[in-house]
């Protein structure tokens, strides 16, 4: 590439990242400015006074917003549902990827259907179905439903179908049964495929809106992602506040980002080539 | 058991190292606590909901009676009163989905293209265009309603004017679409990515040599090559785009009027928030029958592209 071109072509991927990129950094610098700034116009870019004020206000003690038992809620939450996926379809997807048995091709059929059916439409029923379990309003709701989706299950299937066979005829030659099997030498295995699993799963639910917008009723028992939907309807033009909130729930999702790109982004590109 | 080994070795070719030794039912073990899950909370409301669409199936009321089809026969019927609201909300889904996915299919690939190739600080741009879809629904929600507002937003802002983004049509198609590609194009765009690569390098020489240009390998070289991939992207993209919600729900509140309000905004406002449920669950099913005949529809176009 000559010199002028190499100019030209890196000036496009920048101006491309500041499209992307500039308004989350719009979000960050809005929340540490004073209500007055944040509205101003023509807008300050650089915060003139920059001030906590904002974050002061969200983690008051008795506020009606309470965004720090938020922030928990999703963690618990999150986590919670990482577990149980893992734990779920890490079991399922070991007989699908390794045995033979009778009725696995309509299971697999059954599950594969799933995809193709939109999950908000099964949300009534799904509602009716929480409710009789008594697990509206409550943590449940957002850990254990979303656990039955199959992507999990057909991510890992795929994920074992890759790793060699030599290792588990060893072990099975050593008298190890199918559990042994499963637990000392798949799994061990699996650590990238199941850290992946694991990372897509926990930013999945951190970020869910339409289902706990509509199990979940008490403020105390609400995630970020209903709570910032309350901040808009709260704080209406008092920005910072609003877009402190934001930031709350972006900081986890962007670390987790940063730290593990890689797991991430091949993850998400191996679930679209399984199409 | 006999039986099944027999068919596995003729088909399968070698006997896997689990089977031999395992009694009959253990692999229905290892599937029955996901079984469990997905028995209740995909099978069950499947068919619940089914159930429920043939009711007067008022939350808030003791009596549910049975109705038969009527919940079904009102979306059809001009004089009911879902009649205007649902057709309108499909409309605004309807809207939503030819705007924003063709879009979703050519932008991304086009930046896939730019990032298809070795060059330092690759993985940087490439994680850039994709960080907003780490980011869920509510904060992109929050932050473009802010950033498009029509008098305070650093959008009008920028370009000048009082442009209203949120608040009128077509402007607030523009925002919905526009927040949207700019929120999933990096999804699509990685997907397109491991497509790329997937294509033989070979292919790209035979086509140089054979002397065709830049455009004539794009069209026979590339596309070819990222079917299996473009599939997977048109359907998802479509489905994605017609399960819009939160985007309208914090950006334009459906506004002007209900111009904005998708599909699945008013089914959850008629079955959660006005507990009609009955109604809502036909409308769900009214709608993912549709959305089963987009998805049979493109497969058919891709098969009969072969």
């Amino acid at each position: 590439m000559s010199r002028v071109r190499g100019i030209a072509w890196y000036t496009v991927l920048l101006g491309l990242s500041l499209i992307f990129i500039a308004p989350l950094v719009w979000m960050l610098l809005t929340s540490i400015k004073t209500p007055g700034e944040a509205t101003q116009l023509p807008p300050t870019v650089l915060p003139q006074d920059p001030t906590t004020e904002a974050y002061g206000t969200l983690f008051e003690t008795g506020s009606q917003t309470p965004v720090l038992r938020w922030f928990l809620n999703s963690m618990l939450a999150a986590t919670g549902q990482a577990v149980l996926v893992l734990i779920v379809a890490s079991m399922a997807a070991y007989p699908l990827a390794r045995m033979q048995f009778r009725g696995k091709n309509l299971f697999f059929g059954m599950i594969l259907a799933t995809l193709f059916v939109p999950i908000f439409t099964l949300i009534i029923p799904n509602f009716l179905i929480i409710d009789r379990l008594g697990w509206l309003d409550t943590l449940w709701a957002l850990i254990v439903p979303g656990a039955a989706s199959a992507f999990g299950v057909f991510f890992l299937r795929q994920f074992f179908e890759s790793l060699p066979r030599e290792l588990e005829e060893a072990a099975v030659l050593e008298g190890a049964n199918a559990w042994q099997v499963f637990t000392k030498v798949i799994l061990p295995l699996s650590k990238p495929g199941l850290a992946t699993l694991a990372l897509i799963s926990f930013l999945s639910n951190w970020n869910d809106f339409i289902w706990p917008i509509y199990v979940l009723f008490s403020p105390e028992s609400f995630t970020l992602p209903p709570g910032l939907g309350i901040l808009q309807g709260a704080y209406t033009i008092n920005y910072p506040v609003v877009m402190a909130g934001a930031a709350i729930a972006s900081i986890p999702a962007l670390l987790l980002f940063v730290l593990a790109q890689r797991y991430i982004i091949e993850g998400v590109s191996r679930s679209g080539l399984k199409g | 058991m006999t039986m099944l080994q027999e068919r596995e070795q003729t088909e399968g070719g070698q006997v896997s190292p689990g089977m031999r030794r395992n009694a009959s039912f253990t692999p229905y073990l290892f599937l029955l606590p996901y079984f469990l899950l997905f028995g209740t909370f995909m099978l069950a409301p499947a068919v619940y909901g089914l159930w429920i669409s043939l009711h007067d199936w008022d939350y808030l009321l003791p009596g549910k009676p049975f109705v038969g089809l009527d919940n079904y026969q009102a979306l059809f019927d001009p004089a009911s009163a879902v009649y205007d609201f649902f057709w309108q909300s499909m409309q605004a889904t309807g809207v939503f989905t030819a705007l924003s996915v063709p879009l979703l299919l050519v932008a991304p690939l086009a930046v896939a293209l730019l990032l298809n190739r070795s060059f330092p600080g690759r993985t940087f741009f490439r994680a850039t265009y994709f960080a907003p879809y780490v980011l869920g629904v509510a904060v992109i929600g929050v932050l473009w309603r802010f950033l498009l507002d029509p008098n305070l937003g650093a959008v009008n802002a920028l370009l000048g004017g009082s442009t209203p983004w949120t608040t009128d049509l077509p402007w607030a198609w523009f925002s919905l679409v526009g927040v949207t590609v700019w929120w999933t194009l990096g999804f699509n765009a990685v997907i397109y990515l491991a497509g790329l690569q997937d294509i033989p390098r070979e292919l790209y020489e035979a086509a140089r040599i054979d002397g065709g240009g830049k455009w004539a390998e794009f069209r026979h070289v590339t596309l070819p090559g990222l079917r299996p991939v473009l599939l997977f992207v048109v359907i998802n993209t479509v489905l994605q785009a017609a399960n819009m919600f939160g985007q309208s729900y914090l950006i334009t509140q459906g506004a002007p009027g209900v111009e904005t309000r998708t599909a699945i905004m008013y089914i959850a406002q008629t079955g959660l928030r006005d507990f009609k449920m009955g109604s809502a669950a036909a409308m769900s099913y009214l709608l993912t029958l549709a959305l089963l005949a987009i998805s049979l529809i493109i497969f058919r176009l891709f098969r009969t592209r072969d």
